[in-house]
């Protein structure tokens, strides 16, 4: 049995198609990543794991529940932390975790126990007392997630739970999604950070409604066809229009201080110090690169789009 | 422990605790309706204190003198000699000098000497309907005073003699405060509960607590639960204010009065509650609850139009209105003291808008986690 079992799910908002066609599988336990853009459907197709929506067509089924038959046995073993930050801001902390420990009926021995724990792994203890309104953006995120996990979800469904969050927030919360993970929870966490998807168990790509494709991240890595480099120099916009205009190039992506260029194929050993002295200079380092989760997505959206 | 009560109550307790975190809406809350009700009830009213009344005096004579005495000793004119020919009435009228007219024939005191019959033209200004209508009453009865002590033609076949029951005075304050009590709790505890959800909608806080187990049903009574007490302490302040400030004549039983005006308010609050269902934004919400309440409890309730001269469809629609109920109510319990049994129908009629309002906000709750 899977704990999250998708096949051929459809969810249309009047002629809008919001997801076409989805079939996928996440295992029990599993730290599952689901990445892409804005706007390619990854938060309708959250809502409808959530029983939130009804599929348009096929269907959705929970630890073996149906998500329009039997929604309410899932609502039960599934925790659903939401895109935008949606607690009570003009409620304490505490108020916040009691209010939904009393919302998921978490019996009245077990609340001072859980909520002790949460406190505990979230940090939060010394701020209980505080509105959560006044909390900072990370510390707002880690109530939303010690909310959604108040009644120990057999599962967890958390969407895009770092967006807006400062880098050392975003490392300590994946740090406690591996903690939840390593209890046995399986989690089901959507990202548009390219980086965050390398600390997935598998990932899945959507893209306009559709998985692209999915898998261990290294897997995924290795499908990428080119060999590809990481270049650099003084200046980086004129390097990159310059491979733009070269033969045999099969894309170009600014990467911070860098250009990855990818090949159609390997450019041999002489050529290089040839672009050197073409670009006066301006191309200084060139190093083979093994092409990171980014690179590929941005191959196959390319793909995508010529199909 | 028994779960299903313990959601409900930690959902109200929520809700309590939204309303005492933000004290400056509820101290608006509290003096908004008490400034609106002083405000109201010193501003409405039907009676005409000052008519100013022109006399054009032809005459001259002592009986004239008394007829426009009798005038000036009713408290309800004022009225002053005005030399201008008839034809300069018009320009009277339109700079708002004088509400009527009084032209005293030439031959008025000969004519009263030999008991006989003579005429008095009085002239209206009528572009104030109602008030116009006022005036002729009041101008008709003070004829008939004078007619009785300085006329005494022959005996009239037979008098009317009218006994007015509950407001001898025929006070219109006694008739509007309660109206004014119907048109401000129906407004602020619609326009309380209509924001309650639409917030947790804006604020996404509306998809965590679909996610759980909850039922909609506890959710919607979990809401309604603690604005049931604050409508409550609202009502009960404007209701004393009301009733203490204008002087009205309390002849029933506060108790029961109390009792039903907390089921008006629960009507009201449920009605917030099914606009907030539907509306998506608290702004719109907060329109609608405004519209929805604030036009139909004074134009079709009996507030101030009676709803017996209103044409027969519009007649219909006032059994929507439950301002109309609770008029029946307050009014009957205020001014006649009327008990639990002469009010039975719209006692009943209240009890059932408030369930199948709630009953359609559970449904209505129901169908938007679908969609």
């Amino acid at each position: 049995m899977q704990a999250i079992e998708i096949k051929n799910f459809k969810r249309n908002y009047g002629e809008v198609e919001a997801v076409k066609d989805v079939s996928l599988q996440v295992e029990k336990g599993e730290l599952f990543g689901l990445i892409g853009p804005d706007g390619a459907g990854k938060t309708t197709l959250m809502r409808s794991i959530c029983t939130l929506l009804k599929p348009t067509s096929g269907h959705i089924r929970v630890m073996n529940r149906d998500s329009s038959n039997d929604y309410m046995e899932i609502r039960k073993i599934i925790g659903y932390m939401p895109q935008r930050f949606s607690l009570y801001q003009d409620l304490s902390v505490t108020q916040n975790l009691e209010f939904f420990a009393d919302l998921f009926q978490v019996p009245a021995d077990e609340r001072e126990k859980r909520l002790q724990r949460l406190y505990e792994f979230s940090r939060l203890k010394p701020f209980r007392n505080r509105l959560a309104g006044a909390l900072s953006g990370g510390m707002k995120q880690k109530l939303a997630l010690s909310c959604s996990l108040i009644h120990t979800p057999e599962i967890l469904v958390l969407d895009e739970p770092t967006f807006g969050v400062d880098p050392l927030s975003r490392a300590e919360f994946w740090d406690i999604l591996k903690s939840i993970r390593e209890e046995g929870t399986t989690i089901f966490v959507s990202t548009a950070y390219m980086e965050e998807a390398e600390l997935c168990d598998r990932v899945a790509f959507m893209y306009k409604g559709e998985i692209i494709t999915s898998g261990p991240p290294e897997e995924i890595k290795k499908s990428y066809p080119y060999p590809l480099y990481r270049l650099e120099g003084e200046n980086m916009r004129q390097l990159r229009s310059f491979f733009d205009a070269q033969k045999k190039i099969h894309s170009t992506q600014l990467f911070g201080s860098a250009v990855h260029v990818s090949f159609e194929e390997e450019p041999e050993e002489q050529i290089w110090q040839k672009w050197k002295e073409q670009t006066d200079k301006n191309l200084q380092h060139w190093k083979k690169e093994s092409p990171s989760i980014e690179d590929v997505f941005m191959y196959l959206i390319k793909q995508e789009n010529r199909s | 422990m028994v779960p299903k009560r313990s959601v409900i109550s930690s959902f109200a307790k929520k809700e309590f605790f939204h309303i005492i975190r933000d004290p400056r809406s509820l101290v608006i809350l509290f003096l908004m309706p008490i400034l609106q009700l002083i405000m109201f009830g010193y501003a409405l009213k039907m009676e005409i204190q000052q008519v100013n009344l022109a006399v054009i005096d032809f005459n001259r004579s002592l009986s004239s003198h008394h007829l426009i005495d009798q005038f000036r000793g009713s408290h309800y004119f004022r009225p002053f000699y005005f030399d201008g020919s008839i034809e300069q009435i018009e320009t009277l009228f339109k700079a708002r000098q004088a509400h009527a007219v009084m032209v005293i024939p030439h031959d008025f005191n000969r004519q009263l000497q030999r008991h006989r019959s003579t005429p008095v033209q009085f002239i209206v200004d009528a572009s104030d309907a109602n008030a116009a209508t006022t005036i002729r009453n009041y101008i008709a009865q003070t004829i008939r005073i004078f007619n009785q002590s300085h006329n005494r033609i022959e005996a009239l076949p037979f008098e009317v003699r009218s006994t007015i029951f509950f407001n001898p005075d025929k006070k219109s304050t006694y008739f509007f405060v309660p109206g004014i009590i119907a048109l401000l709790l129906v407004m602020i505890s619609a326009m309380l509960t209509s924001i309650t959800i639409t917030r947790e909608k804006e604020t996404g806080t509306l998809e965590q607590i679909l996610v759980s187990p909850i039922k909609s049903y506890q959710i919607i009574l979990g809401k309604v639960l603690p604005y049931i007490f604050l409508a409550f302490a609202i009502g009960v302040i404007i209701l004393l204010i009301g009733i203490f400030l204008f002087g009205v004549p309390f002849r029933g039983s506060i108790i029961l009065l109390l009792v039903l005006s907390t089921l008006y308010i629960l009507t009201a609050l449920s009605l917030g509650l099914m606009i907030s269902t539907i509306a998506r934004t608290q702004q719109v919400a907060m329109m609608i609850a405004l519209i929805s309440t604030l036009l139909p409890t004074f134009m079709l309730s009996g507030f101030i139009f009676p709803i017996a001269s209103m044409p027969e469809i519009l007649q219909y629609f006032t059994y929507l209105v439950p301002a109309k109920y609770y008029l029946f109510i307050a009014r009957g319990i205020i001014l006649k003291g009327s008990n639990l049994m002469h009010l039975l129908q719209p006692t009943i009629f209240l009890l059932i808008m408030s369930l199948v309002l709630l009953v359609i906000s559970i449904r209505k709750f129901e169908i938007t986690l679908e969609d």
